[in-house]
């Protein structure tokens, strides 16, 4: 529990770090989604990163569609202990929703 | 020393084409004339943007890829920016981006080649339904 706000207090909240982002590592840790609202007791089930299965290289800021799967509805880029993607994919991905909103192809924040 | 960059700018949609296009040319020749050499110039077309800029909800999408060093990147950025028909631009260095595509598709390709030594078929049949 020392770690949930240890995670809390950080600067950047909504992601959990890498260590406790390999799920199925450390079992004995109870709730299996970290930071969630629930605080279920089970694990989630092991969610696969698309760009790994898909052997998707190339996650350029043009794509639009390929990137509009990975922004909510507001326009905020969806954390990863939701979409499954693993971290170097994900570091790409936000680093091609940030160019992309920066040339009008994605918003900063809708409605 | 020459990367490759790709620049993408948006131009104001309520421009006549030959403006438009007189306007790209003179781009090209400026980006030319600091040393660059131009690969290709291809126009996304009209594109509704995600936010208003300068006051238009629509734009003229350009991508334009180059070879240049620094300082014509610079130059042409410059020129960008006085332009008051280009609303926005963003440039990007691929060369490093292509370099690491480039690896990670010799070493599929090598990848694949191993295998059928022993199975050539079972190889071959089970590679396209992954994929697909």
């Amino acid at each position: 529990m020392a770690d949930e706000t240890n995670q809390g207090s950080t600067p950047s909240g909504p992601r959990p770090p890498a260590r406790s982002g390999d799920r199925g590592d450390r079992p004995d840790r109870g709730p299996g989604g970290r930071g969630d609202a629930g605080g279920r007791k089970f694990f989630r089930r092991k969610k696969v990163c698309k760009f790994c299965v898909e052997k998707i290289d190339d996650i350029n800021y043009k794509d639009v569609r390929l990137l509009q799967g990975f922004v909510a509805e507001r326009g905020k880029i969806v954390p990863r202990r939701l979409t499954g993607v693993c971290t170097p994919h994900q570091r790409r991905l936000s680093a091609a929703i940030k160019r992309a909103r920066n040339i009008a192809l994605l918003p900063f924040a809708a409605r | 020393m020459q990367r490759t960059y790709e620049v993408m700018f948006i131009v104001r949609p309520d421009l006549q084409e030959e403006e438009t296009d007189k306007l790209l040319a003179t781009l090209q020749t400026h980006a030319t004339n600091a040393g660059a050499q131009v690969q290709s110039l291809d126009k996304w077309g009209k594109r509704r943007l995600a936010y208003d800029v300068k006051k238009f909800q629509e734009g003229l999408y350009v991508l334009l890829t180059l070879q240049a060093d620094g300082k014509a990147i610079h130059e042409l950025e410059r020129r960008m920016r006085v332009a008051e028909q280009i609303l926005k631009f963003i440039t990007v260095r691929m060369d490093e981006e292509q370099q690491r595509l480039e690896k990670i598709r010799k070493i599929r390709a090598s990848r694949v080649k191993r295998p059928p030594v022993e199975a050539t078929p079972a190889a071959e049949a089970e590679n396209p339904p992954v994929t697909a």
